[in-house]
C-alpha cells in the first residue's frame, strides 16, 4: 500500500471538480442555514432542477448550454417560491421535513414513467457536456497539474469555471452579509420576533435568502450535469443534502469561507478513507469486507462525522461557537 | 461526559468490526472500468448467465466478456474516453430480448468514461415479444394514467412503488381492493410511526433515525428466521449486554450506589461485547433458526434495546449538555446514516423476502381478496394498536407518557420521573418500529433502504395526525396509507409516495397542528 499515492489522490479530490461543485452548493446552504437559520434539507432538490434544466434543454431540445443554465436557474426560482410560500411561516423543524419531502417528490416525479419524454425516466439524460467543452481553452487531451496530482484539460476547464463561480459567490456573500440586508437576516437567525418588532418583513427576507441560496444550489447542479455529461434522477437522493450539511458544519456555518474549507476537508477525508480501506483490502487485512462495503463504510463514516461534529465542535473548523449555540425555534 | 460518549461510540464501532460479516475477498478497483448486472425481467436479483458483451474503442476491441452466474460483467478499460459497448444479441436466451433505451440502441451503446470512473451500464432484458406490448402499455399509461400497479411493476427498477397483489377488474372492484391494501399499508405505517410521534412529544426530538430502526427490526427478523449463525449470536450477545445495562439503570438507580451502578452497567456492556467476540470467533458452529413469529419477537426486543440504548447513551447526555433541538435533529440524521450503512455492510444490498410466505392462495372475503399473510398483518397491527391505546389510556406509565408529552416541565414538577418515562417511550418506540419493520417486510421486500422509504411516509402520518400525539399517528397513518394506495387508481404507481407527501405539505398549509393536534402557535 502506497500511502503517498493515497494522500496524493485525496489531495486531488480535495481540489477536484466534485469538491468544487459541492462547495458551490454548500455556499447556497450556508446562506440558508448559516446566516438566515433556515433548515433547508432539500438543497438537492435545487441541484436536481438545475441539472435537469441543463439536461432537458441540451439533450431534448438541442438548445445551447447557456440557455440550459438559464432554464435551470429559472426553475430554481420557481421551486424556491413554491417551497417558501407555504413553509417559511412555520417552525424551523417543519421546514426541514417539508423541504426533504419536496426534494424527494421532485426526484420521484423526474424518474416517473409519465415524465419519460422529457427526463428519460430512471435512465436519465446523456451527452450533455459537448457544448461546454467546445469553449474549453485547455487542451482536452493534455494533462495539467503538479507531480502526482494531474487533471485532464476538460476537468481543468470545469474546475476553473466552478471554482470561479465559488469565488464569485463568496464575494457576493461577503458583500451581502456586510450590508444592511445581511444584518437583518442574521438578526432573523438570532431572534425572529425581535426583528419583526423592528418593523422588518421577516417573511420577505427569508424568501429572498431562500431564492438566492437555491439559485446557487441550482448552479451547482448545472455544473454537475456538464461535469458528468449524464444525469440520472437517482443520483439526487437525500444523501447529497446530508453530505452538504456535513460540509457546511465541518467548515463552519455562518462563515464566508466555511463551505469551501468544509468541502475540501470533506472530500479529502472521503477519498482518503476510500483509498486507505481499499489499500488495506488489497493487503488482505480486511477479509470480511467486499468491494461495495467500502462505499457503505464511507457513508457510515460521514454520518459519524456529523454526530461527532455536532456534539464536540458545533462551530466546525473556523466557525464561531457563540454563533452556533443559538436555539433556532 | 465527553470521554464517556467517545468510549461508547468506539466500543460500538469495535463491536461491529469484530462481528464477522459475509466472507468475501476484497476485489481491487482502480482505474477506469465499465460494469453492470443483467437480471431476469421478472426478478432482477436473478442474474442471467452467459450473455456476451464486447467493448470497442473506435474499431479496436478492448475485451469481450460474458456475464457470470449472477449476471455480473465487468471490463477494465485502458484509459478514459468514449467506448462502444455491444451486447451480443445471439447469446441472449431466446425467451428474452434486450430492452431498447435512449442509450442502448440495437444492442449497442456509446458511453463516455471519465478518468477513475467505474461506470455502470444498465442493460435490461424483457420477455421476448413483450417489448412491443410494453410500449403500448406505456402509451396507455401516459394517455389515461390508468395503468394498474401490476403494469407499473414492469417498469424499470420501480423500488419506489409498493406492490399490491391481486388487483384487477373494474373500477369498483379495484377501488375496494386498493382500499383494503391502503388500510393494510396505513396500519403498518401507524405501528411504526407511534414511536416517532411519542418520542417527539416527550423529547421534542425529530428522530430521523426512526426509519432505520424499522429496517433494523426487519433485518433482525430475517436474520433469525433464516438461520442465525455467528453474526446473529454476536448481535444477540451485544444487545443482551446493552439491555441488561439499561434495565439496571432503570430499576436500580437510587437503590445501588452510583459507582456500583456504573461499574455494573459497564461490565454488562463489555461482557456483552466480549461474549460477542467469542461467539464471532466460534462463527457458524452454533447455528440455529426459529420460525418467523419467534424471530419477530426477538427483533422487537432488540429494537426496544436499540431505542433504549440510543436514549440512555446518546440523547440523555446530549439533553444534559443543553444541546439545541436543531443540533439534535442533525445528530439523528448522522445516527441514521451510521445505522443504515452498518446494516448495509452486515447484510448486503440484496432485496430479500421472508421465506415461506410468498406464494399463497388468495382468501376471498366479500369483494376483497388477500393472501392470508396480509390478513395476519392486519390482525397483528390492529391488536398492537389497541394494546398501545390501552397502555396509554389506562396504565400508570401510559398516563405518565401522555403527561410528559403534553408538558414536560409540568409533568416533572408534579413528581413524574421524566427521564425514566422518556426511556420507556424510547423502548416502546424502538420495539414498535421493529414490529412495523417486520410487518412491512412481510408485505413487501426487506432491503437496507426500506426504512428510509417508509420514514417520509411516517413523517407525513405524524404531521397529518398532529406531531406528538399517539392517536394522531394512528389516524394519520391510515390516511396516508389510503391516499397512497388509492392514488394509483388514477395516477402512476411510481408516484404514490409523492401523493402522500403532497398531502402532508397541504396539511401544513391548512392546519399545521394536524388533525388531532392542539392549537398552539407553530408558525
Amino acid at each position: 500500500m502506497d500511502i503517498f499515492m493515497i494522500l496524493a489522490e485525496a489531495a486531488r479530490s480535495a481540489v477536484g471538480p466534485i469538491a468544487a461543485i459541492y462547495a458551490l452548493a454548500a455556499v447556497g446552504l450556508n446562506l440558508h442555514f448559516g446566516y438566515t437559520g433556515l433548515l433547508n434539507f432539500g438543497q438537492v432538490g435545487f441541484m436536481l432542477v438545475g441539472a435537469y434544466g441543463v439536461g432537458i434543454s441540451v439533450a431534448v431540445f438541442d438548445l445551447p448550454v447557456a440557455v440550459g443554465f438559464l432554464v435551470g436557474l429559472g426553475c430554481a426560482v420557481v421551486l424556491a417560491l413554491l417551497l417558501g410560500i407555504p413553509t417559511l411561516r412555520l417552525r424551523a423543524d417543519y421546514l426541514a421535513i417539508t423541504t426533504i419531502a419536496a426534494a424527494e417528490v421532485l426526484r420521484l416525479v423526474y424518474r416517473a414513467g409519465f415524465a419519460e419524454p422529457l427526463t428519460k425516466g430512471v435512465y436519465g439524460l446523456q451527452n450533455l457536456s459537448s457544448g461546454f467543452r467546445e469553449v474549453n481553452p485547455f487542451d482536452a487531451g493534455g494533462r495539467y497539474g503538479v507531480g502526482a496530482i494531474t487533471f485532464t484539460g476538460n476537468q481543468m476547464w470545469l474546475m476553473t469555471v466552478t471554482w470561479g463561480l465559488v469565488a464569485l459567490f463568496l464575494l457576493i456573500t461577503w458583500l451581502l452579509i456586510h450590508s444592511p440586508w445581511g444584518r437583518v437576516i442574521k438578526g432573523i437567525r438570532e431572534d425572529e420576533d425581535a426583528v419583526r418588532s423592528l418593523g422588518k418583513n421577516v417573511f420577505a427576507y427569508k424568501m429572498q435568502a431562500l431564492v438566492l441560496g437555491g439559485l446557487i444550489g441550482a448552479l451547482a447542479g448545472a455544473m454537475l450535469a456538464v461535469h458528468q455529461g449524464a444525469i440520472q434522477p437517482d443520483q439526487f437522493k437525500p444523501q447529497v443534502t446530508f453530505f452538504l450539511w456535513v460540509i457546511l458544519l465541518l467548515g463552519g456555518a455562518g462563515r464566508v469561507f466555511g463551505p469551501v474549507l468544509g468541502s475540501m476537508a470533506f472530500w479529502f477525508l472521503m477519498s482518503f478513507t476510500d483509498g486507505f480501506l481499499k489499500g488495506l483490502g488489497r493487503e488482505g487485512l480486511l477479509p470480511f469486507l467486499s468491494g461495495p462495503d467500502y462505499g457503505a463504510i464511507q457513508l457510515a463514516f460521514a454520518g459519524l462525522m456529523l454526530v461527532l461534529l455536532i456534539v464536540f465542535r458545533p462551530q466546525g473548523l473556523i466557525g464561531d461557537r457563540k454563533e452556533m449555540l443559538i436555539n433556532v425555534k | 461526559m465527553r470521554t464517556r460518549l467517545v468510549t461508547v461510540l468506539l466500543a460500538l464501532i469495535t463491536a461491529f468490526l469484530v462481528i464477522p460479516g459475509a466472507a468475501a475477498t476484497a476485489d481491487e478497483q482502480g482505474g477506469e472500468s465499465l460494469h453492470g448486472q443483467i437480471g431476469q425481467p421478472d426478478d432482477r436479483d436473478q442474474g442471467v448467465e452467459g450473455i456476451g458483451i464486447t467493448v470497442f474503442q473506435g474499431d479496436d476491441e478492448i475485451e469481450a466478456v460474458t456475464t457470470d452466474s449472477d449476471g455480473i460483467w465487468e471490463v477494465e478499460l485502458p484509459e478514459p474516453g468514449t467506448y462502444r459497448v455491444v451486447v451480443d444479441q445471439e447469446s441472449v436466451p431466446s425467451e428474452y430480448a434486450v430492452r431498447e433505451t435512449a442509450l442502448l440502441v440495437d444492442g449497442e451503446a456509446e458511453v463516455e468514461v471519465e478518468s477513475n470512473d467505474r461506470r455502470m451500464l444498465i442493460v435490461v432484458l424483457t420477455e421476448a415479444g413483450a417489448a412491443a406490448e410494453e410500449e403500448a402499455e406505456t402509451e396507455a399509461a401516459e394517455e389515461g394514467g390508468e395503468a394498474t400497479p401490476t403494469d407499473a411493476e414492469e417498469a424499470p427498477s420501480d423500488d419506489e412503488a409498493v406492490e399490491v397483489e391481486g388487483v384487477s377488474g373494474g373500477f369498483g372492484e379495484r377501488f375496494v381492493q386498493l382500499s383494503a391494501a391502503g388500510v393494510l399499508f396505513g396500519l403498518v405505517i401507524a405501528v411504526s410511526a407511534i414511536g416517532l410521534s411519542l418520542i417527539f412529544g416527550t423529547t421534542q426530538i425529530i428522530n430521523f433515525s426512526h426509519g432505520d430502526m424499522v429496517t433494523f427490526g426487519a433485518m433482525m427478523a430475517l436474520l433469525f428466521s433464516s438461520g442465525a449463525a455467528g453474526m446473529g449470536n454476536s448481535l444477540l450477545a451485544i444487545f443482551a449486554g446493552l439491555g441488561v445495562a439499561i434495565l439496571l439503570g432503570a430499576f436500580m438507580e437510587g437503590r445501588l450506589g452510583r459507582t456500583t451502578l456504573i461499574v455494573l452497567q459497564w461490565s454488562s456492556v463489555l461482557g456483552g461485547i466480549a461474549l460477542a467476540t467469542a461467539l464471532g470467533v466460534l462463527g457458524d458452529d452454533i447455528g440455529w433458526r426459529v420460525p418467523l413469529w419467534a424471530a419477530a419477537a426477538i427483533a422487537v426486543v432488540m429494537g426496544a434495546v436499540l431505542g433504549g440504548t440510543m436514549e440512555r447513551y446518546l440523547w440523555r447526555p446530549l439533553r444534559k449538555r443543553n444541546v439545541a433541538l436543531i443540533q439534535m435533529f442533525i445528530v439523528s440524521i448522522g445516527v441514521a446514516l451510521v445505522l443504515r450503512h452498518v446494516i448495509l455492510v452486515l447484510f448486503g444490498a440484496n432485496r430479500t423476502r421472508y421465506a415461506g410466505y410468498q406464494v399463497q392462495e388468495l382468501v376471498h372475503i366479500g369483494p376483497v381478496s388477500m393472501p392470508p399473510r396480509d390478513l395476519v398483518i392486519i390482525a397483528v397491527a390492529v391488536v398492537v394498536l389497541v394494546l398501545v391505546a390501552c397502555l396509554l389510556q389506562f396504565t400508570r406509565i401510559g398516563k405518565a407518557m401522555r403527561a410528559v408529552s403534553d408538558n414536560r416541565d409540568l409533568a416533572e414538577s408534579s413528581g413524574i420521573d421524566v427521564d425514566r418515562v422518556t426511556l420507556y417511550v424510547w423502548l416502546l418506540g424502538g420495539g414498535l418500529a421493529s414490529l412495523g419493520g417486520v410487518l412491512f417486510g412481510l408485505n413487501q421486500v426487506v432491503d437496507y433502504e426500506m426504512g428510509f422509504r417508509l420514514l417520509l411516509l411516517m413523517f407525513a402520518a405524524v404531521i397529518l395526525g398532529g406531531l406528538g400525539t399517539a392517536y394522531g399517528a394512528m389516524v394519520g397513518g391510515l390516511a396516508v396509507g389510503l391516499v397512497a394506495m388509492l392514488s394509483t387508481l388514477w395516477f402512476p404507481a411510481q408516484l404514490m409516495n409523492a401523493w402522500a407527501l403532497a398531502l402532508m405539505i397541504l396539511m401544513l398549509l391548512l392546519r399545521p397542528q394536524g388533525l388531532l393536534g392542539s392549537r398552539e402557535r407553530v408558525g
